[in-house]
């Protein structure tokens, strides 16, 4: 779909005053809409029609996942880097640990899992594409896809090293299978060379992934 | 037996790290699933989703890509608990779709072929 628009978009000559930037979906009209999408529109449509839900409720959940910014984890990770008594926390009940930075898990669970130096841990829903989306926002493709979900529990190492992750071997890897009900959030290792750094700077090195397990917190510059 | 969606430990191929921009109707349809399924509805619970999804004829489950796997699902529980009427819902795609097709009538062809 974004390839149609975007090819659309190339040779867009005509006149006219409208700014593009602005427009919730160019010129839609233009291509033959897919059955999903009709289907989405035409029930969106019908519950705000009978009063089931509210446009402004649809806004609303779409502005609060949008509101969930790409650094929240990197600062919950760097927090427990520099506060013990926040860590100790994070490990016992990261759900109501999480809740100091305002994040509400709804009816889930979050269970941190702490990388040492004997064991990494890896996340992944084997069933369907259960994430700490609270923290970490909607889950990128890979996550949901069935070569990621099919091969983690067998083969993770085989699969870090497609993320370009390399782990030594006496490394354990502990691979968490996720559900509804309790989703896990990864506590990376901090690296060393960060002595004396801020909480801030350390939330710079904390990547979604290296939150997900697929990869580690990148290292200092010079390192 | 085991089912489709039980997929762990299956033998699979290389996993392709490219990510795509969601469309606004996915975006549309996961704020469907999360006002419904919210505190102040209760109609929807990804419980409920889930099992949808996986009740999808094995073929479309394979087929269909992650969201238009969810809109079905949506689908399917709504019409069984009586929220929205299966036919009133394929009338309104109808109508939908009905509208876009005249909408790309009615443009003149220049523009649609040449931008």
């Amino acid at each position: 779909m974004a390839e149609e628009r975007g090819t659309h978009q190339q040779g867009h000559g005509h006149d006219h005053a409208h700014d593009h930037d602005r427009t919730f979906q160019p010129d839609v009209e233009d291509f033959e809409p897919s059955e999903s999408e009709l289907m989405a529109i035409a029930m969106r449509e019908l519950l705000i029609e009978k009063g089931v839900l509210t446009g402004d409720e649809i806004r609303a959940a779409l502005e609060a996942l949008d509101a969930i910014e790409p650094s929240l984890g990197g600062r919950i990770v760097a927090r427990a880097w520099t506060d013990p008594e926040f860590k100790k926390r994070l490990l016992a009940n990261g759900t109501a640990a999480v809740r100091e930075f305002g994040v509400d898990m709804g009816d889930a669970e979050l269970i941190v899992v702490e990388n040492t130096p004997d064991r990494h841990n890896l996340i992944v829903c084997t069933l369907c594409s259960c994430y700490p989306r609270q923290v970490l926002g909607l889950p990128p493709d890979w996550y949901k896809s069935r070569a990621y979900r099919s091969r983690a529990v067998v083969e993770p190492r085989a699969v870090l090293r497609e993320f370009g992750t390399e782990l030594a071997d006496r490394v354990a890897v502990r691979v968490h299978d996720s559900t509804a009900d309790a989703r896990y959030l990864v506590l990376p290792m901090r690296p060393a060379g960060t002595e004396g750094w801020s909480e801030a700077r350390l939330a710079g090195l904390v990547s979604r992934d290296s939150l997900v397990g697929v990869t580690l917190p990148k290292m200092p510059a010079g390192r | 037996m085991r089912r489709t969606h039980d997929m762990g430990g299956e033998p699979a191929g290389e996993i392709d790290l490219k990510n795509h921009t969601l469309a606004p109707w996915e975006k549309a349809t996961w704020a469907m699933r999360q006002v419904l399924g919210g505190k102040d509805h209760r109609i929807l619970g990804v419980d409920e989703l889930r099992r949808a999804i996986e009740d999808l004829p094995e073929a479309d489950y394979r087929r269909l890509g992650y969201f238009d796997r969810w809109v079905r699902a949506v689908r399917a529980i709504l019409v069984e608990k009586g929220v929205l009427g299966a036919d009133e819902i394929e009338a309104r795609m109808a109508a939908l779709r009905e509208a876009r097709r005249q909408a790309r009538a009615a443009k003149p062809a220049a523009k649609r072929a040449g931008g």
